[in-house]
């Protein structure tokens, strides 16, 4: 289809099925790009008419998003994940092998529109990686083997449907199990108990746990549920954050795999808490595939009862669930930004205050929730507050799902008691000869080897539950970058400082590794860190220097041995800036490289 | 008794609901900012009016003033910092100052001037970002955007008309326009419309009036911005 032929689509019901309601806006495009491929212009154009809404404003969602396709894409789309663990299995090389045997090149569309081959960020496959979306769907374990067969495939255009099922085989790998990971609860079993004590005495049972927040910020949960339970405003809203974008996060893609059910549950006792009557599950884009059997396990629940009005048979205890996809964009885990993205619109984090417990989605008091931190609530109606800060330690209660990958035997999903030291941790996965361990994602902290007697807690080391591990033959230098690269990618762009903050970082770490840097380079990058560090926006733009600063503190070997022994050297390469005339002369001998003829009149 | 805040160790008097950066500008103290104006809510999008309030920097635009608060504005450390976000404002767009119309009138340039920017420091991206001169009476520059986002602000909530948006993000968040095609030409945009009358720098030009006012005698020109902005609310 040319850009200017009117889609055939029925756009209008599509819309309709939306309820023509604009802050749908977002499932609207992933619905009308999963039926024509992309989002044509005149697609935009019908989309803003059938809502009566402007123009501009349907372009400006379409474009925020990385998984929604202003452009063709080709009829096999591949992302191959970019963390830095798949890079360390060879995902680049697998990447550079599956494009040179389907002729394309990387983010552009075959000639004949049928494959196009780009990357993508960290697709929460970190345990059985190198992994890659094919149409959305993951397709884990790869290798050169398996590449043959996808390029095979994809050349005799077999539908996804008969490609073989063990490509799409996604594996829990739960390792360590400890109280949540081994619970086994009938639905409906912690919210009777919970409607047992009454409103009032389940909010006293979360406040004597002490649970705090598992997606990292480790704010303490009955406090946010407190405030919003007493906002003035009436129609409260839960909301579950599925936005599991920290690169090396996976835990709560096991959890919505075998245990949906318990964050359902956990859902509906935060709405019995606090008094609210609708839920939303905001699923990231790459947990695409798991939406069938998450809507069918809320069917079950209406079904008994568990979901719906008069839950339970209490009277006025309404409360359901829709589940909202998200569309590539990691700064949507950032509770305001997820809250503008469920509203339909750009991602773009919220001025605070106010906070969402009083001015959340909508403008209602909302409760926004880690995955991990709704399940465990059902812990504590099960069990009581006391029991669940038995473990731990005193400021961090209860267990903690660690997402563990990188250099170790046995890659997967580790639940501990808060307090466990990284060495430990280490031990039990397999890890020798260990340099470093990213704990946190992207965003966390990279720790040397004589800080491995830390340990996992909010007093310590916090995190939401990602941690990569680097043995001695890995180049921290290139772990930092590629976590700058992952920024600059998913910076929203809003404020100045993370905006053009990160893309300068991303430019002078390539200068780096082209061994062109010098001194003065590691005092920019020093200089854009601090004003990232002080004046972003969100924390993405404050976080966003996090494995800079701390790898140029303890690995700073890494960066120098790549600096001329220069005190300034230039961005600007004239040897590059003649590729043009090469190109038009058709030479690439010696003598048309500037650095070459030199390097032979020297010698 | 009025509640009060020490703003670089003077008392400032406030009252409830007015943000540092407000409460400042009626007690006479300029903070430099871009994307605030007075007859729009905050942004908070240019950080140019950050302080440092009890050690954290936030924007003072959003910020509420609280009681005995201590705000460090127009110190070094602040000013520094403020001149390295014009810096990274200079270097992700295109920015020639003496070939601009706006040149004189620009508050871009006008802040660079007053905090003492005297090089871009960091390297220039060099964007390519076309022109639209497809509206009989408005020019579109993009290469001076600095995304402050008035023109989309007074589009939508003042001439209901929803002109101009914002797509795409990252370094690579752009302006567009409520047309299919993407041209100004196709909008309904008028000439004396707010958002064609906001732009502070030099994106939305009006054509046709260029250089009436010779470069040397404009605003900017005569007085530094601090004391304009103090004397006409903007």
């Amino acid at each position: 289809m040319t850009s200017h032929e009117v889609p055939a689509v029925p756009i209008e019901s599509i819309v309709r099925k939306h309820g023509g309601d604009p802050t749908r806006l977002l499932q609207i495009l992933i619905d009308v790009q999963e039926s024509i491929g992309w989002l044509p212009p005149p697609a935009l154009t019908s989309v803003a008419a059938a809502l009566s809404i402007p123009r501009s404003r349907v372009e400006g969602v379409a474009g925020f998003y990385h998984f929604l396709h202003k452009r063709p894409v080709g009829r096999f789309h591949l992302q191959f994940a970019d963390n830095i663990t798949e890079r360390m299995q060879g995902s680049a090389e697998l990447m550079a092998s599956l494009c040179s045997k389907l002729w394309v090149e990387p983010g552009r569309v075959s000639e004949d529109g049928l494959v196009s081959v780009e990357t993508t960020s960290c697709i929460g496959m970190g345990d059985q990686g190198p992994a890659l979306l094919v149409n959305g769907m993951p397709l884990t374990r790869l290798s050169h083997q398996r590449i043959n067969q996808i390029a095979e495939l994809v050349r005799r255009e077999a539908p996804l449907s008969s490609w073989p099922p063990e490509f799409f085989r996604v594996d829990d790998n739960i390792r360590r199990a400890d109280a949540l990971l081994s619970l086994e609860m009938a639905p409906g079993a912690a919210l009777r108990a919970a409607v047992a004590l009454g409103r009032d005495g389940w909010m006293e049972q979360m406040q004597i746990s002490n649970l705090r927040g598992r997606g990292g910020a480790g704010f303490t949960t009955a406090v946010k549920w407190m405030a919003c339970r007493d906002a003035a405003a009436p129609e409260k809203v839960v909301v579950c954050n599925a936005d599991e974008g920290e690169p090396g996060t996976f835990k709560d893609r096991v959890l919505l795999t075998r245990m949906a059910d318990v964050v359902f549950e956990g859902m509906t006792l935060a709405a019995w808490a606090v008094g609210a009557c609708r839920g939303f599950v905001y699923l990231r884009g790459e947990y695409r595939y798991l939406l069938e059997s998450l809507r069918e396990a809320l069917s079950l629940r209406r079904a008994e009862n568990l979901l719906g009005r008069g839950i339970q048979g209490i009277a006025g205890f309404d409360f359901d669930i829709e589940i909202h996809l998200g569309a590539g964009a990691y700064v949507c885990g950032e509770e305001t930004a997820l809250l503008e993205s469920l509203e339909g619109k750009r991602g773009t984090p919220r001025i605070r205050p106010p906070f969402p417990v009083t001015h959340g989605y909508l403008g209602r008091p909302t409760v926004v929730n880690n995955v991990e931190t709704l399940a465990k609530t059902c812990l504590i109606a099960l069990g009581g507050g006391e029991a669940f800060a038995a473990t731990g330690t005193a400021q961090s209660t209860g267990t903690k799902l660690l997402s563990i990958s990188g250099d170790c035997a046995q890659p997967g999903i580790y639940e501990y008691p808060f307090g466990v030291p990284i060495e430990r941790v280490l031990e039990d996965c397999g890890a020798s000869d260990i340099q470093a361990v990213q704990v946190g994602g992207a965003a966390g902290i990279t720790l040397a080897s004589y800080e491995f007697h830390r340990r996992i807690a909010f007093e310590d080391v916090p995190t939401a539950g990602a941690f990569m591990v680097f043995d001695s033959s890995r180049d921290l230098f290139e772990v930092a970058r590629n976590f700058v690269d992952f920024f600059a990618h998913e910076s929203c762009g809003f404020c100045t400082p993370c905006r053009v903050g990160t893309a300068l970082l991303k430019k002078a770490m390539k200068k780096l590794a082209e061994g062109r840097g010098a001194k003065t380079d590691l005092a920019d990058i020093e200089w854009i860190d601090r004003l990232l560090k002080n004046a972003s926006h969100c924390g993405l733009g404050s976080a966003a220097p996090n494995p800079v600063v701390d790898t140029l503190l303890k690995f700073r070997p890494a960066y120098e041995r790549r600096l001329q022994s220069l005190d300034f050297e230039p961005a600007f390469d004239l040897d590059a800036a003649l590729a043009a005339a090469r190109r038009a002369s058709g030479r690439d001998d010696p003598g048309a490289h500037i650095g070459a003829e030199e390097a032979g009149q020297n010698g | 008794m009025s509640k009060r805040f020490l703003f670089d160790g003077r008392p400032v008097v406030f009252e409830d609901g007015q943000t540092i950066l407000q409460a400042a500008r009626a007690a006479g103290h300029y903070i430099p900012h871009l994307c605030w104006h007075p007859d729009f809510p905050p942004h908070g999008s240019c950080k140019l009016c950050i302080v440092k309030v009890a050690g954290r920097h936030v924007s003072s635009c959003a910020m509420p003033a609280k009681e005995g608060m201590e705000v460090e504005s127009n110190t070094p450390e602040i000013n520094g910092e403020r001149r390295a976000l014009l810096q990274m404002l200079f270097v992700e767009g295109n920015h020639f100052c003496p070939s601009c119309e706006k040149s004189g009138n620009c508050q871009l340039q006008a802040l660079a001037y007053d905090l003492e920017m005297t090089g871009e420091r960091f390297a220039h991206f060099f964007p390519e970002r076309p022109v639209d001169s497809s509206h009989p009476d408005v020019l579109l520059d993009f290469n001076r955007c600095i995304f402050c986002e008035l023109c989309v602000r007074a589009s939508r909530d003042v001439d209901g008309k929803n002109v101009f948006a914002l797509t795409n993000r990252g370094i690579n968040k752009h302006l567009v326009v409520n047309a299919e095609s993407g041209r100004l030409g196709d909008t309904d945009l008028a000439a004396d419309d707010l958002a064609a009358n906001i732009c502070p720098v030099g994106v939305i030009l009006k054509k046709r009036v260029g250089f009436a006012t010779p470069i040397g005698e404009r605003t900017y020109d005569v007085k530094p911005i601090h004391i304009v902005a103090m004397e006409d609310g903007k």
